[in-house]
This record gives C-alpha cells, structure tokens and sequence, in this order.
C-alpha cells in the first residue's frame, strides 16, 4: 500500500478538476457514507484512531461523539473547517487546498453527515488568496454537480490574525467580532458557533476522512507508529535545509531522516544545531535528539510535541537569543490582549531578550525571563501564550551557556555574524495600526 | 455602474445566519473599494450596510492584519520576516527592498506607488524567502532577485 493517503494521486493527475477526482474514486466514499447511520461513520474514525492534525491531537471521532443530538439540542448544528493556518513553519493545509481541494469537500461533508448538520464553514486564512481561489473553484464545481445534498458550504476569509487558528478565536472572528479567545466550557461542540453545536476541525484532518473510510478504519490505523500515532502526516520541512517542503509520510520516522534522507541535509557545509519539531510554539530539540520518531509518544518522552507536523531545522550559525527574541516578538504581536499573562508577559519577555541580546542584562533576569515563562504558562483562556512561554524557556535551558555568555561577554557572542542578526520585526513597524485623523487627505 | 456596496455587503450577509459575520467579508471589499485602506467614511458604509455602529466596523479592523487604516501605495511589498524565511536571509532581502524602494517597512514611497511592509509568517515557510505582492506570494525570493522585481513592478 502506497504510504500517501492525504496528497494520494496528485503527483499523477490535477485533483482539482472534479472530474480526475472523480476518476480516482472521489466523492464514492461520500455516497456511501450517506447511506450509513452517523454512529458507524464515526466507528470507522474511532477505529482508525484519527487524531487532530492541527496541533491538538485530540481524537477526531471522540469530537464528533461530544455533539449532541438534535433531540438534545434543537438548534443547527456547524461544521468548522479550521484553514486558518498560521503556526510559523507550518504550510500543510495550503498544499492540500492548492492540490487536493475536493477531498477536503468530500471530508467536509462527510463530517457534516456524522454529526447531522447541514452547514459548513471552511475559514481560510486571508494571506492564502491561491488556496482560496482553488477552493472556490472546486466548490462551485461540486456544488454544480449536485454533491452538496442540501448542505450548505460557506468559504469565509480571514484578514491576518494567527489567533483566529485557535477554535474559540475562530468563531470568534467568525461570528463578526474581533478574533478573540473565548473562555471555555462550554466547548465548542455544546456552544459553539451562534452558540450551537459545532464541530472544529483542521484541513489535514477532514482531507484524511474519505481515505479512512475507503481503506476501513481498522486497515488505516496499522499505517504509522500505532496505537496512537496512526496514519500520515503532511510534514512541513522548513529551515536550514537542502530541500524544504511538504513530505507526506507515515508517523514514526525519524527527525534524522528526514532532514537528511528527504531534505537533502544542511546546505553550505554547515552542522545542525536544532530542530524545532511541530511549529515555532514548540519546545527545541538539541542535534543530540534527532533520532526520536516523529510521533507523540516518542516526542511527549522528550517534553516536546509533534504539533502541526512542522520540522524547522537551525543551523550552527543560529544566536538562540534572536531565535527566542523573534519567536517571542510574533508572539507578542498576535496576542489578542484578553487575557493578562499573555499579552504583558510577551512584551516582558521581547524587553528581557532584547536587554539579554543588547548585553544588558544580569544573570538574574535570565532567571526572570524563565519566572516570566512560568507565570504565563496554563493560565490563559487559550494556548497563545503557552505558544511564546514553551519554546523560549526550551531555549534557555538547551542552550543555557549560550544565554549566559550574552551576559558575560556584554553582548552576542556571534558577533553580527548570526544568521538571524538584525532581523526585522512587524512589532517593529511604526506604522502598524496607526491612529488616522479625520480629515488627513488620503 | 458597479453595484452599491450595500448590495454587495447584504447578499454576501444572507449566506450567514446572522448578518454580523459578513463584517470582514465587507470591510474587504470597502478597502478594495477606497483603493487599499479604509478611510473613516468605509465604516460609516460598513456599518449601514449591516446594521452595525461605524465605531464597531473600525474596532474590527483593527484586530486584522490585512485592513489597512491608512494609505497605502499602488503595489503593497510584503516581505516575511519570521524564523523560518528569517534563517534563510530574509532579512536581506527586505534590506534589498529598503535599498531598491528607498523607503523603510511600514512607509510608503512619495510617489504612491509602493508601501513596503515586513509581516508575519504568511506559510511558504519551505520556500524562503516569500514575499507577497499584492497578495500573490511570491517564493524562494533572493536578496539578488529584488532590483528585478521592482523593475518588473514599476512596469505593470
């Protein structure tokens, strides 16, 4: 069996003409299902033991299983595509909406149908205008085809905001208002979108549904690292390497080999210095840990995640305090400013890298910075914060002699030469969200 | 004739349950409307068209990223300055784009014909350097391709 299930026959064929995917089987899997009681559609995913490929990892058909029934809850229930991507180092979903675009339909209304709704929002990250463009093409052709079946499917656009990828800011922003983070519960699947019962679900996640349910559940979850980590994932490859991309392979291979089997390795002669495994959120792994498969366990073992499959990989001419300084300042500039530890912990921490960066700073406040991590750590309404506090103090511990001999030396021991030194930041720009007076001419 | 933004605003508004959620869907099209920013009168259309105070349109746009609340130039350059691209010398090529366009991130050149801005991760993270004109991203861009692109801009 051909380890692709996602990207399955999109080297061969342009699957986003209706009629290739047809021709290979597509929307088959959606007649069948609607001949199907709900409860078993979610067996088969139960069976197959498909986790949430948006980071989460949480059991996709145990989610559907939290919806309550009509019966229960009279109102409409929703599904949510969750294509909002925008973990830095992270491109997946795009790939899949740029080449694959009707097997997330297929898996959209598949969804719709386990959980007996008739509405579905796909929201797509605003900066995605190709994928975008892809995927309402590919709607207006199945819907011409007559394959929605009374379902509805509302492609919505973002407009730049990393928050609206968490699912409360999702329906947030969706729902009209800013992208902030809800407290939750309720969850989304009690109240959820126009508080009804809502599914959320990421783009990898729904695109792998018509495949689960072609192959059979119990056949699907002996692809992989089982029990837990069964299938493919969409690794995105990014960083120091020869050859970046999107590489679809089962869960269970190693870091080495893909930096060095499927990425060509590191170019211009130099060594690895690290990796980041599922997205800039993510705690660090030295060149030492590079032999752990990339699945949960194995990655929870070393006090990491698999994420959003996200392999970022950090040459020795890295500083790793511009590595935390520019992570913690995208952090500082997506944090919707709800909740208190999170939007002045970030700017504590971008203050102490950069003072520890400039070689102003005391041994002291590297203790800080961490204090300031922990401080930020759990205690939010959503991750965001979580997402600055982990990989920074992940830094700090791995690379401990680095920070100090900022502190030493009173300044970077790179001297200018980092491959991140100067590096510009948006937070930067003085112009962003500038206070325009009325009447200044246009 | 085009149609009357209203028009527009309410039919995309019947796709949602309540109309609110075409709040961005309408704020972009004001902001394509008044040549790439929202000047104060968008809101007051916004919110016509919805039911909503101009007060609450600008509160959204303000939370977004892509909703410009000043003027921008012709040709929008933005160029990614995350870990990712930053690894690969993004930072040279947004230095190059300084240099070509005489200009620094956020401003826009006197002539209006650009606004360079450096932005967040925008997902070709494989692909470094992306940078996005006009919305259309660009990737695997150099330092060295930069005069090139302008040259081909300037043109268009």
């Amino acid at each position: 069996m051909s380890d692709v299930i996602v990207l399955a026959g999109a080297d061969e064929r342009d699957l986003t003409q209706l009629g290739e995917y047809r021709a290979l089987g597509g929307y088959a899997q959606l007649e069948r299902v609607r001949g199907m009681a709900p409860a078993d559609v979610i067996g088969e995913l139960n069976a197959a033991n498909l986790r949430g490929r948006g980071g989460a990892f949480f059991a996709t058909g145990r989610k559907m299983q939290f919806i309550p029934g009509a019966e229960q809850n009279p109102n409409p229930h929703y599904v949510c595509v969750n294509a909002d991507e925008s973990e830095p180092g992270t491109f997946k979903d795009r790939e899949i909406m740029n080449r694959v675009p009707h097997r997330l339909i297929e898996g959209s209304l598949i969804a719709a149908h386990a959980i007996d709704s008739q509405h579905v929002f796909i929201y797509i990250r605003g900066e995605y205008l190709d994928a975008f463009e892809t995927l309402r093409a590919a709607l207006d052709e199945a819907r011409k085809a007559e394959l929605f079946d009374g379902v509805t499917i509302v492609l919505h656009r973002g407009a730049g905001a990393y928050i609206c990828g968490e699912e409360s800011g999702l329906l947030e922003s969706l729902e009209g208002h800013r992208g902030q983070a809800r407290s939750r519960p309720p969850y989304p699947a009690i109240s959820g979108l126009y508080a009804s019962p809502t599914l959320i679900n990421n783009v990898e996640t729904i695109a792998t549904i018509p495949k689960v349910l072609e192959l059979g559940g119990a056949e699907y979850a002996k692809i992989g690292a089982p029990p837990d980590s069964t299938g493919t994932r969409l690794f995105c490859v990014s960083g120091n390497v020869v050859r970046g991309g999107n590489y679809e392979l089962p869960m269970g291979i190693t870091i080495r080999e893909v930096i060095y089997d499927l990425a060509g390795g590191i170019p211009d002669g130099r060594a690895l210095k690290a990796v980041i495994p599922g997205g800039s959120s993510m705690p660090i792994l030295t060149a030492g840990q590079i032999d752990v498969p990339l699945e949960h366990d194995a990655l929870r073992a070393l006090d990491t995640f698999l994420g959003a499959a996200a392999v970022i990989v950090v040459d020795d001419r890295a500083c790793m305090v511009q590595l935390g300084l520019r992570v913690a300042q995208f952090y500082m500039h997506e944090s919707c400013g709800k909740c208190t530890p999170c939007r002045e912990g970030t700017r504590w921490m971008v203050q102490l890298l950069e003072a520890i960066e400039a070689g102003e700073a005391t041994h002291s406040q590297l203790d800080l910075l961490l204090d300031v991590c922990d401080r930020i750590l759990g205690k939010c309404l959503c991750p965001l914060g979580d997402a600055a506090a982990m990989p920074v103090a992940s830094y700090v511990v791995k690379f401990r002699d680095e920070f100090r001999a900022h502190i030493d030396q009173g300044g970077c021991p790179f001297g200018g030469e980092s491959s991140l030194d100067g590096l510009f930041a948006p937070v930067d720009q003085h112009t962003h969200h500038p206070v325009v007076e009325e009447g200044v001419p246009a | 004739m085009p149609r009357p933004l209203a028009d527009q605003v309410r039919a995309i508004a019947a796709q949602y349950p309540e109309s609110r959620s075409a709040v961005m869907p309408a704020l972009r099209i004001a902001q394509e409307r008044h040549g790439g920013w929202l000047p104060p009168e968008a809101f007051e259309e916004v919110g016509e068209a919805l039911e909503l105070t101009p007060a609450y349109c600008k509160g959204v746009a303000t939370f977004y990223d892509m909703f410009h609340l000043a003027p921008v130039g012709r040709r929008l350059v933005e160029v990614c300055t995350n870990i990712c691209c930053g690894l690969r010398g993004a930072q040279e090529v947004l230095s190059a784009f300084e240099r070509a366009l005489g200009v620094q991130p956020g401003e826009t050149t006197p002539d209006g014909e650009f606004t360079l801005r450096a932005v967040e991760c925008i997902g070709g993270c494989g692909w470094p350097t992306v940078v996005a004109i006009d919305d259309r991203h660009r990737l695997n861009v150099t330092a060295g391709d930069v005069p090139q692109i302008v040259q081909e801009l300037r043109h268009e």
